[in-house]
């Protein structure tokens, strides 16, 4: 019965605590237990069973009280990312080791306050700098998805502690963060639901932050349903981040109950690569069909500064990176190797601190920020950007939502692209878009490889228009229906 | 440039070109992107929010009230007000320096081009250019002398809020450079924007020096760095003037370098050479959006704005007589115009302002004092002013009585009272002390006789001495004359 408890969803974990089906204690129990039932799949890098089982033992009484919140009782997983009270977070850097906040992150509080509990600080890449989960410290994440006597492949990155755990189904939603695709590309690969918001609706405050202009964190999930749900609860102004919008948040979940008739479904031509696997574009064909077979109008877009997305994302996101990560200098947290002045101190802390990537970045963002480069790198790049936004506004004068591949392939084995960081850089070719335009973007798992691995297709929507991505994103969920790892498939 | 120094050399005369940058701390409660306090002298660390040391996940807030006294400041300068500015990070590592880069504003200041009027003693005045003012975080300050061994680091002073005025290189001698400093420190505490204090760091300047051949192109400069009171920036100026020429005139040249100021040596020392400057990789700070004012916010700031030091200058030279530069002088310190004005009250406004420029400025400078923590209150120097002008006491007397009353606070009419310093206008008291010191002095009465007239002086200073100086002077001369060289009766 516990195991069937861990696979229940957010909205029928809900239902079942609010009609006695469960207690939130059963349910608690019964993610940890799949946690620890997975537990060579590396999604969990700190352990919070005492906490949580302290917390749902706190929100039965609620319910007994009649004191139940919306989410009283469901547990959610988190990326390291997310700063968490009490509860160590590195961001799966060796650098931030024994760091355990004073503090809780907006989103996550906002979690806490409406009653779901923290089960799981999930793997990521370090600094979510990585499109495999290959690069944190705390070893590489496996895919669930993964062949049982094959090799092991990745879950994607850099949320890929997140998918995991949520499609090995441990948890009924996860938190993650996207900056270039860091939650759309690992839900692809691992078969679930990924949505990055809007840049703005969702607060940063309490986020170790990656490329601050483009950083959004957002709910992993096994529906779209749920991902519209948790959203719900973490949306909102913060005046603590400067860049959150002050705007309402919609009633996610009820909008998904509207009419979609009439929806027009944009298809950038530019995306259609000669290099994508023929299985991925069959997919994408299908989805267009399932839109048409819905009743929406299907219309061709051009996106013409497409193929500039990925070299401008790669300037302006090491750039900020190279600044955010200065804190970490051995000064006042974390790990510190010593020397015998400062200079050495911040040499040698960062250089034992920082992995190959992370430094990889740091040196990136330096160089096109320096004097003589800046013109242009990073200013040319912030040029792109213009465009590149300018391209999806006028694309949104025609249709609601754009219909894309997440990504250029399905998951990939483990150490199949670390000696090439181009290669991997190319995962983000189709998430990349949308997040240097601030867009709202949403993965859904759409179908199977021939090799039987999951694949997903993304839709773009206005920004803050969350509402119409999410209507269009279950047209394309009823279509397709969802997806389980064989090995936890029933 | 008339009236400005000029260093005479061996191989002729120098002119020299110097621009100031000062920092001025912003008189808020709270700091420029955190809520944490900026009082003076707390414990160390006590001031320091999770904000300014830099915690990970931790943003940025710009703190409004600072963004307003820059603008009243800017206004005040008579300048430009940008109605869109940016905040950059310059980043660098420093241990005192928690974000590894300061918040900044660099490619788009809050404030632009403006100007600021000097008045010299000599009765010169000139219109110093300003370039620009903007907004920036201080940083906090390590300390060395806890331990043999290790430094420490105070953040009680990083973040907070710092304009950075920065002067044309329009002023031509140290003397200018002085008076620039002392005028922009009175309109800043005039308007309440800075409290001007130098001592504990609220106001600090650079100076950018370099000499050149009168009408020749600007010279190299140095800029000599952290300069905290107007003494030492003169000198400094002076010096590295000094030996600017010195390297010239030798047949060297000036290498364009930062040098730091030794008060004990008078000597300034290279700190760091242009080559090994800095790359401070500046960029658009994304975790804050740009600054925008509306005209509205721009108009009330106006509004807010008291009398300025200049319009202050005028109205006292044009309704008391005053002299431009008694008056200068008096609207140096934002307390002293109203302080003149209760003094002033139905007297003559030139000898009050004489009273408080000469004997209670220096007095109050001698004892360390502010003019707010003058022992003499302003209706009392006022009346002390009153009784030399209706006779009661001579102008030397008075200087007795306020020597008396700086010392104990008591008013003049008590002191006058107490002390018997009334004023003897009595014509047969007079006499009867002329009378004696005649009688007592046959000798110099002969040498008067014999046409040794200047033994008159001496006369007067016997019989005023014989009155304990409370004799009226102009009745003793008069009396005096008429005994000597009437009929002879004596």
């Amino acid at each position: 019965m516990s195991s069937d408890l861990a696979r229940l969803g957010v909205a029928e974990a809900a239902d079942g605590l609010a009609a006695g089906d469960c207690s939130a204690v059963e349910l608690v129990e019964a993610c940890i237990a799949a946690q620890e039932a997975a537990r060579d799949l590396n999604v969990v890098v700190a352990d919070t069973a005492e906490r949580a089982r302290a917390a749902a033992v706190h929100a039965d009484q609620r319910r007994r009280r009649n004191e139940a919140r919306p989410l009283e009782g469901i547990p959610v997983a988190v990326k390291d990312i997310f700063c968490t009270e009490g509860v160590a977070t590195t961001a799966c850097s060796r650098i931030l080791d024994g760091f355990v906040p004073e503090y809780e992150s907006t989103v996550s509080a906002r979690l806490w306050e409406a009653g779901a509990i923290l089960v799981g600080k999930t793997n990521m890449d370090e600094f979510a700098m990585g499109s495999s989960n290959e690069t944190s410290r705390c070893g590489p994440v496996r895919n669930p998805w993964s062949p049982v006597d094959g090799p092991s492949l990745v879950p994607g990155g850099s949320s890929g502690g997140s998918a995991a755990v949520v499609a090995a189904s441990a948890v009924p939603a996860a938190l993650g963060t996207d900056t270039g695709g860091s939650i759309r590309q690992p839900a692809s690969f691992c078969g679930v639901v990924g949505l990055k918001p809007t840049y703005g609706r969702c607060s940063r405050w309490g986020i170790i932050a990656f490329a601050s202009s483009l950083d959004q964190a957002g709910p992993l999930t096994r529906s779209v349903a749920d991902a519209a749900l948790i959203l719900e609860h973490i949306a909102g102004f913060d005046p603590r981040d400067s860049t959150s919008a002050d705007l309402a948040v919609p009633d996610l979940h009820a909008a998904l109950q509207g009419n979609v008739k009439g929806l027009r479904v944009g298809v950038p031509s530019e995306y259609r690569l000669d290099s994508l696997p023929s299985s991925i574009s069959d997919l994408w064909e299908q989805g267009i069909v399932w839109f048409r077979d819905a009743g929406a109008e299907l219309r061709e877009v051009s996106l013409p500064h497409t193929r500039y997305a990925l070299p401008a994302y790669y300037i302006v996101a090491p750039a900020e990176a190279s600044a955010n990560l200065a804190r970490y200098d051995g000064v006042r947290f974390g790990a510190r190797s010593m020397g015998t002045d400062p200079d050495e101190l911040y040499t040698r802390t960062r250089r034992d601190g920082f992995g190959e990537e992370v430094r990889r970045r740091i040196m990136i963002g330096g160089y096109v920020l320096s004097e003589g480069y800046y013109d242009a790198y990073y200013l040319r790049a912030q040029q792109v950007r213009t465009r590149i936004a300018e391209d999806f506004r006028q694309a949104f004068q025609d249709v609601d939502v754009l219909l894309t591949p997440t990504t250029p392939s399905s998951a990939f084995p483990e150490g199949d692209k670390t000696d090439d960081p181009l290669a991997m850089y190319v995962n983000d070719i189709f998430t990349v878009p949308a997040s240097l335009a601030g867009l709202p973007a949403i993965s859904v798992p759409a179908g199977l490889d021939e090799a039987g691995l999951p694949l997903g297709l993304q839709l773009v929507g206005r920004a803050f228009d969350e509402v119409t991505l999410l209507q269009a994103a279950t047209i394309l969920e009823d279509a397709a229906g969802t997806f389980r790892p064989p090995t936890v498939a029933a | 440039m008339t009236g400005a120094r000029t260093i005479v050399g061996a191989t002729g005369d120098w002119e020299l070109a110097i621009g100031l940058e000062v920092h001025a701390q912003v008189a808020t409660q709270s700091k420029l992107f955190s809520g944490a306090a900026t009082a003076f002298g707390a414990a160390a660390n006590a001031q320091v929010s999770l904000v300014d040391a830099a915690m990970p996940g931790m943003l940025p807030v710009i703190n409004r009230a600072a963004v307003d006294q820059a603008i009243r400041t800017g206004l005040a300068l008579g300048a430009e007000i940008n109605r869109f500015s940016v905040f950059d990070r310059k980043n660098y590592f420093y241990p005192d320096l928690p974000q590894g880069y300061q918040i900044s504003q660099y490619r788009h200041p809050i404030v632009g081009a403006g100007e600021l009027r000097i008045d010299m003693p000599d009765g010169r005045t000139r219109v110093v250019g300003i370039e620009r003012l903007h907004l920036e975080q201080d940083a906090g300050k390590l300390v060395h002398d806890r331990s043999a061994t290790d430094s420490h680091v105070d953040l009680n002073r990083a973040g907070i809020p710092l304009m950075e005025i920065v002067s044309r290189p329009d002023l031509r001698d140290w003397e200018e450079a002085g008076a620039y400093l002392r005028k922009l420190r009175a309109l800043l505490r005039a308007i309440g924007s800075c409290d001007g204090n130098m001592e504990q760091g609220s106001l600090r300047a650079d100076a950018n020096v370099s000499v050149r051949r009168p009408g020749a192109p600007l010279g190299t400069r140095c800029e000599i760095k952290n300069l905290n009171s107007v003494r030492f920036l003169m000198r400094a100026i002076e010096t590295e003037a000094g030996r600017q020429v010195a390297l010239l005139e030798a047949g060297e040249i000036v290498h364009q370098e930062t040098r730091l100021y030794d008060p004990q040596r008078n000597e300034t020392r290279a700190m760091r050479s242009k080559e090994d400057a800095h790359d401070y990789r500046y960029f658009p700070d994304p975790d804050l959006v740009p600054l925008q004012l509306s005209e509205s916010r721009i108009e009330r700031l106006r509004g807010s704005l008291p009398e300025l030091p200049d319009e202050t200058r005028e109205r006292l030279i044009r309704d008391y007589g005053l002299t431009p530069y008694d008056a200068s002088v008096l609207v140096a310190d934002p307390d002293a115009p109203r302080f003149f004005e209760a003094a002033a009250r139905d007297r003559s406004g030139k000898r009050v302002a004489n009273w408080i420029v000469t004997n209670l400025f220096g007095a109050l400078n001698e004892a360390g004092h502010t003019l707010a923590e003058s022992p003499v209150s302003a209706p009392d120097l006022g009346q002390l002013v009153g009784l030399i002008e209706n006779g009661t006491i001579s102008d030397r007397i008075a200087r007795d009585v306020f020597d008396e009353m700086f010392r104990t606070g008591a008013s003049p009419q008590s002191i006058v009272d107490a002390r018997g310093l009334r004023q003897i206008q009595d014509t047969d008291a007079i006499d009867a002390a002329i009378d004696a010191v005649l009688a007592a002095n046959p000798g110099q009465l002969d040498q008067y006789r014999a046409g040794k007239t200047k033994v008159l002086g001496w006369f007067v200073g016997q019989v005023m001495k014989a009155t304990r100086g409370q004799a009226n002077p102009g009745l003793v001369n008069e009396r005096l004359r008429q005994k000597l060289d009437g009929d002879g009766e004596a």
